[in-house]
């Protein structure tokens, strides 16, 4: 082997690995619990905060699309905003991790809500429980 | 009854796979035909096996049979016909069934075409395949038993996940599996020639159309998966890198990269061991990648609920891995270039660096996929890379590589004079340039596209510089144009399917860079009777309606698009609600088209119906990405046939 294809070789490696060290420190996302995140919230810091969604915590403003809810994970809770519809798996008492950071006023900006998907058996609910009937009266009578 | 049936049969078949691997293996050590011959019965009786089971599995689906606990788990009374049957694959023991099957199948294609004309390592490369075959159904039986029978018997299924009912779950594992497993072949036979001592080129010979039908079968899924993501997810992506998608893509670009580099052991007897071991590579890549999804080692959505099948997995992943290495390390004197690296302007290094780039790309896509294990290991924290990382590292090596495929089809082999690049590449380098102002001129200031745009013009060029010389060159035969084209494409269909593959791959990044580029969304909530507008569309919301189907119920939003663009298109997007989910599942609508497509998702409503959200999204370009789709099937069908440069 010629040196200059080794010399070339190392420059490619060596170019690899800075993009890669870069790529990482610029797009570093942390896991944290709530209690986790109130421990030490570092405020413009990318953190992925995860824990479940309070009962009762959730309000959605369909006209101006604010979202906000509490995140808990029996110790501490963590107020959310965000901007924008709540995902098909969010929910109250149900698990969600969000991405986004600390505000320094006090609150956890979410640019984006990975709901949970629950990996466990589920018995099929009751439709009719589940209001869906209900639902399909509704907009039959006065949806169209 | 089905239950035993079906697992006494797999018993059956694997203590055949077994058989039928030692037997080849000591036929191939003694060379004793008799042996050989019962392997090819063994390997008989194994695919015959597993297509029974494949129909018995069907048809428990078709019937109903919820005493099959995979049946009771993935539909219900309720699942359509059609969906029934895909829903066979539709999760974890199901896929590793498919798996099998295939991997069976084209064992038996291996035996009608190398039987006799592969002799020494013929034997070999079936004891290797029958192995694996018995690998995948040891775990058909044990860690995820398919037949397994569920007591009592339920009166209703639990129902397949609503996102595989799309007709993309059809199309997109069969694909994407027959990618997989088609790898094997040529790893078989790498295998075979490492044992036999046979490491000259003809392994390479023997499988280059089969690594050609792997990875295009692998392309093939990749697309579709992005298709399904695109009109089922609802986000509007098409890549999310996640890492599933990740664990089919590295074995993608390994294998992009054998299909290059062999070219070069073919014609300059270089790069032996490199071959060697991106096929090892690329097919440990296969089998990491179902180790990925099924083992639960790392979250996402392609993830399915898991047991002890990782331990399996990770079992023979080492032991493929430590077999491989070891044999590389017995024959690594024979495994010496007789040809050599002569200039850096050639051929050979334009190749060799297309490796680089591709590994590199492997690498990097490695290093994303398990940097939240290697952080939680090593450091203890908990920590993800996510999108960004694999844009910001990939696309560099992405344009590196649409250059290389500009330049290293056309330049010399061994050392390119001035002349030879000034005749090859001044034309596509003055298009380049003209594209690059032209893209500047209307308006696109983005470093990014305009790059992309420029090389994209740039290779397009090199292919019609080629074409257009060689047809000429048969022009002056006496050759009319199509014939001379006809003519050129079918005999040299080798190089001239490759090309067609590139100029699939470049509408391909065409579509990725404008939809990168230049897409739009909005959301927004409507009262009745209330317009949105984006890039152009006025749409208008006319209200809901609820329907009962099958299996689920459905909430319709009606949007009308009532602007100069579009006027009078009706989208309708929707929700749907399966008792067995607890969430709802979105139903997107969409209009596609050349330059956009206009993409609707039905958000949060009213119960009353008197408003809803909505997210638009005008998606630029990302119909080419399809498109692309299409031009490298013509191209990889042109490669794959049989090549007839000389016809008698």
């Amino acid at each position: 082997m010629k040196p200059k294809f080794l010399i070339g070789g190392l420059v490619i490696v060596a170019a690899l690995a800075y993009m890669i060290y870069a790529g990482v420190s610029q797009s570093v996302v942390y896991f944290v619990t709530p209690s986790e995140l109130s421990a030490a919230p570092v405020a413009g810091k990318a953190y992925r905060l995860g824990g479940m969604v309070l009962p009762g915590s959730v309000k959605w403003e369909p006209r101006t699309l604010d979202l906000t809810f509490t995140l808990s994970d029996g110790k501490h809770t963590v107020p959310v905003r965000h901007k924008g519809t709540p995902p098909d798996l969010f929910g109250e008492g149900r698990g969600a991790v969000v991405e986004g950071s600390w505000a320094a006023d006090g609150y956890f900006k979410s640019s984006h809500i990975m709901a949970k998907h629950s990996e466990e058996y589920k018995a099929p609910h009751d439709a009719n429980a589940a209001g869906y009937k209900e639902l399909l009266r509704t907009l039959q009578g006065g949806g169209q | 009854m089905i239950p035993e049936l079906g697992t006494g049969a797999l018993v059956v078949a694997l203590i055949a796979a077994l058989g039928g691997a030692v037997a080849a293996a000591i036929g191939g050590r003694t060379g004793r035909v008799a042996l050989v011959q019962s392997a090819q019965h063994a390997a008989l009786v194994v695919a015959g096996i597993l297509t029974g089971c494949l129909v018995l599995l069907a048809y428990a689906f078709l019937t109903f049979d919820f005493s099959v606990r995979y049946v009771a788990m993935n539909t219900n009374l309720g699942t359509p016909f059609y969906y029934r049957i895909t829903a066979v694959w539709g999760a974890l023991e199901g896929s590793i069934m498919l798996w099998a099957w295939m991997l069976a199948l084209y064992t038996l294609v291996v035996m009608l075409r190398h039987r006799s004309n592969a002799r020494e390592l013929y034997p070999w490369v079936l004891t290797v395949m029958l192995g694996i075959v018995a690998f995948f159904l040891l775990v058909m039986t044990v860690p995820a038993p398919v037949f397994e029978r569920l007591t009592p018997v339920p009166a209703d299924g639990r129902g397949l996940n609503p996102l595989l009912e799309d007709s993309g779950m059809i199309t997109h594992p069969v694909a994407l599996y027959l990618g997989f497993t088609g790898f094997t072949v040529p790893f078989a036979f790498a295998i075979a020639a490492l044992i036999t001592g046979r490491v000259t080129d003809f392994w390479i010979t023997a499988t280059r159309r089969w690594t050609i039908t792997a990875w295009y079968f692998l392309s093939l899924g990749l697309l579709i998966g992005g298709w399904w993501s695109y009109h089922v997810l609802g986000w509007g992506g098409y890549w999310a890198w996640d890492p599933v998608e990740n664990a089919a893509f590295m074995p993608w670009l390994t294998g992009t990269a054998l299909l290059h580099s062999v070219m070069i052991q073919e014609r300059r007897r270089m790069l032996r061991l490199w071959n060697l071991a991106l096929v090892i590579l690329t097919f440990t890549l296969t089998l990491f990648g179902t180790f990925l999804t099924r083992s639960g080692v790392i979250a996402s959505v392609h993830a399915f609920t898991q047991g002890s099948i990782g331990v399996f997995f990770l079992a023979f992943l080492s032991l493929v891995i430590l077999v491989a290495l070891g044999l590389l390390a017995w024959r690594w004197d024979t495994l010496g270039a007789q040809g050599e690296l002569d200039s850096v302007v050639s051929r050979e290094s334009a190749f060799l660096l297309n490796n680089v780039l591709l590994v590199a790309a492997t690498f990097t896509v490695f290093f994303g996929t398990i940097f939240p294990l290697l952080s939680e290991a090593l450091r203890g924290v908990k920590v993800s890379v996510g999108m960004p990382f694999f844009n910001q590292v990939n696309v560099p090596l992405f344009l590196g590589l649409i250059f290389l495929m500009g330049v290293g089809p056309l330049i010399a082999w061994r050392r390119a004079s001035l002349d030879n690049l000034k005749r090859n590449f001044l034309w596509p380098t003055i298009v380049g340039v003209a594209a690059a102002a032209i893209v500047w001129a209307v308006g696109v200031r983005s470093t990014l596209a305009v790059l992309a745009l420029t090389l994209t013009a740039f290779v397009t060029a090199t292919i019609a510089v080629d074409l257009i010389r060689a047809t000429r060159a048969r022009m002056r035969m006496g050759e009319a144009i199509p014939r001379a084209l006809g003519g050129l494409l079918l005999r040299h269909n080798r190089r001239y399917g490759g090309f067609i593959v590139h100029l699939g791959i470049l509408v391909i990044a065409l579509g990725v860079t404008g939809s990168q580029a230049w897409s739009v969304q909005t959301e927004t909530t409507l009262r009745r009777g209330e317009h949105a507008e984006l890039a152009g569309y006025r749409v208008r919301f006319d209200g809901l309606a609820a329907s009962e189907e099958s299996n689920h119920f459905k909430v319709t939003g009606t949007f009308t698009v009532d602007g100069r663009r579009a006027g009078g298109t009706v989208l309708q997007p929707a929700k749907k609600f399966y008792p067995q989910e607890q969430s709802p599942i979105a139903y997107v609508d969409y209009r596609l088209g050349l330059l956009e497509d206009l993409y609707v998702v039905l958000g949060d409503f009213a119960r009353d119906g008197s408003q809803a959200t909505v997210k638009l999204q005008v998606n630029r370009l990302v119909s080419w990405i399809w498109i692309g789709g299409l031009v490298l099937t013509l191209g990889a069908i042109l490669a794959i046939a049989p090549e007839r440069r000389r016809v008698a």
